[in-house]
């Protein structure tokens, strides 16, 4: 199954709109990367609504995948976790889940938004000093 | 409605068929979406637990336990892999071997109401049980 990976302004919007195999899941990590790597985006919106179930393992592919999104110099913002999700997932423990997070996908692409703003504000600031 | 199903457990399909069913069962008895999801989720460690430490290949068994006073879902998940050679070490927060990172058994203890785990070279059996009185 693939994961459109779609597009918009500056940020990149992706949809995981079924249950994923592990198989799947690494594929999609891969495919977001690159993606982000093609495209120039500065961010990345990642949207599991329809996500019932994230496991340890999901978890960390999600994890990872944020985190290697920042290496690329972009940023990523989880949206849309499930209320039963998020406390499963706190129940188990050890912050398996570290990501930027936003309640849906209006709310993400603001977070995103304006985690951008941040960025370039900083980087005006630090020219108008050197 | 079953009273009691037994799934194979062998390749990484087997995780979301497993924890689909037993979620359809939780669903089916009518428990809550945060019980449901707490189910699929251990059924989904645990299954994945044998996968990768318990010689890959195993059963799942998923009873109905359900009687006139509550409903009550028990799983038994076995596998005939090397075992688990320090039991008190594998239920301390934090242990992990392989590199699975995984919440691992503690995390998984924390989703149920009830957990026993037995294990010996060449066989290990995790029970697990989430119950609610009927109203």
């Amino acid at each position: 199954m693939k994961i459109p990976v779609l597009q918009l302004k500056g940020i990149l919007l992706t949809s995981i709109q079924a249950e994923l195999s592990d198989e799947d899941a690494l594929e999609f990590q891969i495919d977001v990367l690159e993606k982000v790597q093609n495209s120039n985006a500065q961010g990345v919106v990642i949207d599991i609504t329809a996500l019932d179930v994230v496991d340890s393992f999901m978890a960390r592919v999600i994890n990872e995948t944020a985190n290697s999104i920042s290496m690329l110099g972009a940023h990523a913002v989880l949206c849309g976790m499930q209320p039963s999700v998020a406390l499963t997932l706190t129940e188990m423990g050890r912050e398996l889940i570290g990501v930027d997070s936003a309640l849906n996908l209006d709310k993400g692409v603001d977070k995103l938004n304006d985690v951008i703003k941040g960025l370039e504000l900083t980087m005006d600031d630090y020219q108008a000093n050197h | 409605m079953f009273e009691q199903t037994v799934l194979q457990i062998n390749d990484t399909n087997s995780i979301m068929h497993i924890r689909q069913t037993a979620r359809d069962l939780a669903k089916l008895l009518d428990f809550g979406s945060a019980d449901q999801t707490r189910l699929a989720t251990a059924v989904s460690e645990l299954v994945r637990n044998v996968l990768q430490h318990g010689g890959g290949e195993g059963t799942c068994q998923i009873e109905n336990q359900s009687d006139s006073y509550q409903d009550k879902i028990c799983i038994i998940v076995e596998d005939e892999g090397p075992g688990i050679i320090d039991i008190d070490m594998a239920m301390q927060d934090g242990y992990s071997t392989q590199d699975s990172l995984g919440a691992g058994l503690p995390g998984t203890k924390r989703l149920v109401q009830e957990f026993m785990l037995t294990s010996e070279p060449g066989r290990t059996s995790v029970t697990i049980a989430l119950s609610r009185r009927r109203q």
